[in-house]
């Protein structure tokens, strides 16, 4: 009895690793450590009550950024110690097994569980307080999709420590992730963890598209939307119809390794070409989605600090849209050397050139936008400006890759490793950051300290350049992705030692920004105007951090800037300085709900179970999931209101008219 | 604002949903579009292409059916865009790109068996 | 902004404040889009499907795996039901609170009768020598195929759960809503439906 204890625990824990050791304790004592602070304080009540059964679309987007940031120190961790594996020839730091795990998580959990949430994060932050809205369409969705993600991302990264990784790479090709060469549970917590979140996503897309198109303040046009809500609603585009194409492509990998299907294994006529041509069409779009926002935060930031009205926004919408939807015919991209002949190749190639223009013609918009303007460089804008040399070298290098027949050179080369680290930490990372630092005061109601953010910033960019124009060159040196050490005699030790140079100033970025957070939380200044930044759309025109039911009294609109032209036309003496006391009316509010946080947990169960082939525990899960389903179904729960004086009263406390 | 209030309060229910008319014309045309392509296939009637191209069109015409038919999709909210009918095209171009893309990629990519 | 607020908020018939939206409308726009995301997760397995289709690896074929007469007869049950689930609606738009109860039994019985059919297809299927694992085409058929019925199950527990709301509150707006969500689901799968029947039974079988 205890050697079968004994035996099924050295399976179920990953074991012989000191680094895993490590892991274990530290997770272990962190976890006890949050336990028992939260029971000594007796937080458990307020933990449940505030945070985890909320439906304020504003706390799911702190939860989200929280969680993403979370991710970042995770997948940061994975690149330090690639980069230290790689730093010097034929180094023994990691096995190359254990190596292979390293990649495979840090492409996952950069890409799933720190870009999505970063930007959806965002989403629910801001796009109900731009458009004027009280709150999201759905917001119990809202919850269940949040939920769905952070236990899907937990389910992944338990991986770490019970059962194994997944070692196959961050999109898992077959034949190397099927049954046959992957046996182990690491290749099923890959498909669970990111199943669950996928589906979360897919709600998200499906919600925030309805938030936009129905809820948009009186008067707010679609051609008069704040332009991060114009991409939001293109990225939501992209959302709904490359996400269930992810969610196929997974179940069919799952139903190939648990219910021995054929589709894309080597025998019984399965393809695994097929899968690859599958997950691209998913995951071309995927990178779209993250970038997207990206741009809209872009615009946002240029047209306020530059004390200008955004250059071209029209051209802006179009270019969105046509990004959108062009984004879905390039994918066959990313495997110009599988074979599909010169005609399939040659239009791929070409779609992807073409999608280059209207990205283009963002970066001069922006251009123009800062062209004459008297440009404060605080730090959203400092990120702004920092993007776009990166994403130029990044975009280019990314046209050079779309030739293909040149690709035949530079596929799977550290070249493309450069490329894309360029276009996603260059445009999506930096986007991401300088929304987190342009609307932070709005979440939390005090600015990030600037002298800090300062030394963070260049860390970072200086960091990202020394890391990752060497990789150029040791891609055209010959270097490919994935190999977990070097010979001497290849040449590429001098610029691999540089390139981990750099990661590791992007750690110390990391760290400074780490610091950066919790001194501003310490020496925080109280913003009481809720206007920190002389900004132009809605959501500044509401107290910082807002009421939790946004506005008091629905907002009006006549232009695109709604708050800048207001400002300009009270400075120009035709509104009255001070508006007059508005009439108040009860606010109809939707409940708190624990059936998300419950729902998703039977999903994690359900997970776990068929992860480890468990088939009871995967059914009890998935019957958890239906009866949750059937109580919300049952449930008549309509809301509540908050009445009129309550509204006055909190108004009156948040703008200091008492 | 004048147009909810009869939403919810069921005026001008049966013309706003169909009616029963309308739902008969569509049974009986999704019937009739079934059948023939049942009775082409089943007796050999046709070569293959020409059989392909019946059973595909009256698929999509029995598409075209259960939207107008049963689903409404001409209904709409005041003057407000139909974003349901955008929403169905491009869902439906992105499926065309899908299938049919899939099929390209994938035409020299066959394991042959 | 603020200075034309003042006048909205009074026009609306339920007292409601003008940031309130009409929920039934923005679920019934919401369901639409998630349709949307379905017919795309369809598309996806019938892409599967028709590449991976001729991969028979030495199993049985279409040709001869295939019973049309069970088909068939699936075909016109699922096509009456959506017309039933049609009828239905039309009940509740006219107040019926029974008449709409029964037209959702009658709807129910013929789902039931559908997946009935299906699963003794596939028995016998798999009888015949034709598993999940015999090869890519019967892995890509019965995954094509069965989700389908998973979907038309999971409709199935769910219009009993708004038959038992329906008997217990009658018509209101929130059920109303629930009933038009439902029959537009139905439709949908019925949508569905005659394209397998299309393209993997009738072009299988030519």
């Amino acid at each position: 009895m205890l050697e079968n204890l004994k035996q099924f625990a050295s399976e179920f824990f990953v074991t012989g690793d000191p680094l895993i050791y490590g892991a274990d304790v530290s997770i272990g004592l962190v976890t006890i450590a949050i336990v028992a602070g939260l029971t000594y304080f007796k937080k458990w009540k307020w933990l449940w009550r505030n945070w985890l059964t909320t439906v304020d679309h504003k706390k799911i987007g702190i939860m989200y950024i929280l969680a993403a940031i979370i991710m970042m120190f995770r997948g940061g961790v994975d690149a330090l110690m690639m980069r230290t594996q790689l730093a010097i020839p034929n180094f023994e730091f990691l096995h190359p097994e254990h190596y292979n795990q390293v990649f495979t998580t840090h492409g996952v959990v950069m890409i799933l569980f720190m870009a999505m949430p970063f930007m959806f994060g965002l989403f629910n932050v801001v796009v109900p307080l731009q458009i004027g809205a009280r709150d999201v369409a759905f917001p119990y969705l809202n919850s269940l999709s949040f939920w769905l993600f952070f236990l899907g991302a937990m389910l992944f990264n338990l991986s770490f420590v019970i059962g194994g990784s997944p070692d196959a790479g961050w999109l898992s090709y077959p034949p190397l992730s099927e049954l046959q060469f992957n046996p182990g549970p690491g290749q099923n917590f890959y498909i669970w963890g990111i199943q669950i979140s996928g589906i979360g996503s897919l709600a998200t897309g499906i919600n925030f598209l309805v938030t936009i198109i129905k809820m948009r303040a009186p008067g707010m046009t679609m051609m008069k939307m704040p332009m991060f809500t114009w991409s939001v609603f293109a990225t939501c585009v992209i959302i709904i119809f490359a996400f269930p194409i992810l969610t196929v492509t997974l179940a069919l990998l799952f139903l190939d390794r648990f219910g021995g299907g054929h589709f894309f294994t080597l025998d019984g006529g399965g393809n695994p070409m097929m899968y690859i041509n599958l997950i691209w069409m998913w995951g071309h779009p995927e990178v779209y989605i993250v970038i997207l926002p990206a741009f809209g935060i872009f615009s946002e930031v240029v047209s306020v600090f530059s004390r200008k009205k955004l250059f071209g926004y029209t051209s802006m919408v179009f270019a969105m849209m046509i990004i959108a939807f062009v984004s879905f015919f390039t994918w066959a991209h990313h495997f110009f050397t599988m074979g599909s002949g010169a005609d399939v190749n040659a239009f791929f190639a070409l779609s992807t050139m073409l999608i280059a223009i209207p990205t283009g013609v963002k970066i001069f918009n922006w251009l123009f936008t800062m062209y004459r303007g008297r440009i404060r460089f605080d730090l959203p804008m400092l990120w702004t400006v920092a993007f776009i040399p990166a994403f130029i070298v990044g975009g280019m290098t990314g046209v050079l890759l779309a030739v293909a027949p040149a690709d035949f050179q530079y596929h799977n080369s550290y070249f493309l490793i450069a490329h894309f680290h360029q276009v996603l930490i260059g445009g999506v990372v930096f986007g991401y950051f300088a929304g987190m630092y342009y609307w932070w005061p709005k979440m939390f109601g005090f600015k990030l300290n600037e002298t800090l953010g300062r030394w963070s910033f260049w860390f970072w960019n200086i960091g990202f350049y020394v890391c990752f124009m060497p990789q150029y060159l040791l891609g055209l040196m010959g270097m490919t992705r994935r190999v977990s050490t070097f010979d001497w005699d290849t040449g590429w030790g001098p610029l691999n030692v540089v390139s981990t140079v750099g990661a590791y100033l992007m750690g110390i970025a990391f760290i400074l920004q780490a610091v950066q957070i919790a001194y501003s939380f310490k020496y925080r200044e109280k913003d009481t105007t809720g206007d920190m930044w002389d900004a132009h759309t809605l959501e500044w025109t509401i107290p910082s951090p807002a009421p939790e039911y946004n506005f008091a009294i629905t907002p009006v609109v006549d232009s695109r800037d709604p708050l800048w032209v207001d400002k300009q036309r009270r400075a120009a003496g035709k509104l009255p300085q001070k508006d007059a006391k508005p009439k108040y009316e009860p606010i109809h509010m939707p409940s708190n709900s624990g059936i998300p946080i419950v729902f998703s947990t039977f999903f994690f169960i359900a997970g776990f179970g068929f992860t480890f082939h468990w088939v009871w525990m995967g059914v009890l899960g998935l019957a958890g999931v239906l009866a949750c389903l059937a109580a919300r179904s049952m449930n008549d729960d309509e809301g509540f209101y908050i009445p009129a004086e309550e509204v006055e009263k909190t108004e009156a406390s948040l703008r200091g008219t008492l | 604002m004048a147009n909810h209030s009869d939403h919810s309060h069921g005026h001008d229910e049966a013309h706003a949903h169909g009616s029963l008319k309308s739902y008969i014309v569509g049974f009986i045309l999704s019937i009739v579009l079934t059948i023939i392509p049942l009775v082409v296939v089943l007796n050999h009637m046709l070569s293959q292409l020409p059989t392909i191209l019946i059973i595909m069109v009256t698929a999509v015409l029995q598409f075209v059916v259960q939207l107008f038919f049963f689903m409404h999709v001409r209904e709409r909210q005041g003057n407000q865009p139909r974003w349901n009918v955008m929403a169905l095209i491009f869902g439906l171009a992105i499926v065309l790109v899908v299938v049919s893309g899939s099929i390209w990629i994938m035409t020299y990519n066959g394991v042959g068996y | 902004m603020a200075q034309a607020v003042s006048q909205h908020g009074h026009d609306h018939a339920h007292g409601h404040d003008h940031g309130h939206h009409d929920p039934q409308e923005l679920k019934m726009l919401g369901f639409w889009i998630f349709l949307i995301t379905d017919v795309v997760l369809f598309g996806t397995l019938f892409a599967t499907y028709v590449v991976l289709h001729n991969n028979t690896a030495g199993g049985p074929t279409a040709h001869e795996i295939f019973e049309m007469p069970g088909v068939i007869a699936e075909t016109f049950i699922l096509l009456t039901s959506s017309f039933t689930s049609g009828l239905a609606v039309l009940a509740m738009n006219a107040g019926k609170v029974k008449q709409l109860i029964s037209w959702l039994v009658v709807t129910w019985i013929l789902g039931a009768s559908f997946i009935f059919l299906e699963v003794d297809e596939f028995i016998k299927m798999v009888h015949e020598g034709f598993n999940y694992g015999t090869s890519a085409f019967a892995t890509s058929f019965f995954t094509l195929v069965g989700t389908h019925g998973l979907h038309v199950s999971m409709g199935l527990g769910w219009m009993l759960l708004i038959m038992i709301q329906l008997a217990r509150k009658g018509i209101t707006d929130v059920t109303r809503g629930k009933v038009n969500v439902i029959s537009l689901y139905w439709h949908f799968l019925d949508a569905v439906w005659i394209f397998l029947l299309s393209v993997v039974y009738l072009m299988g079988v030519m």
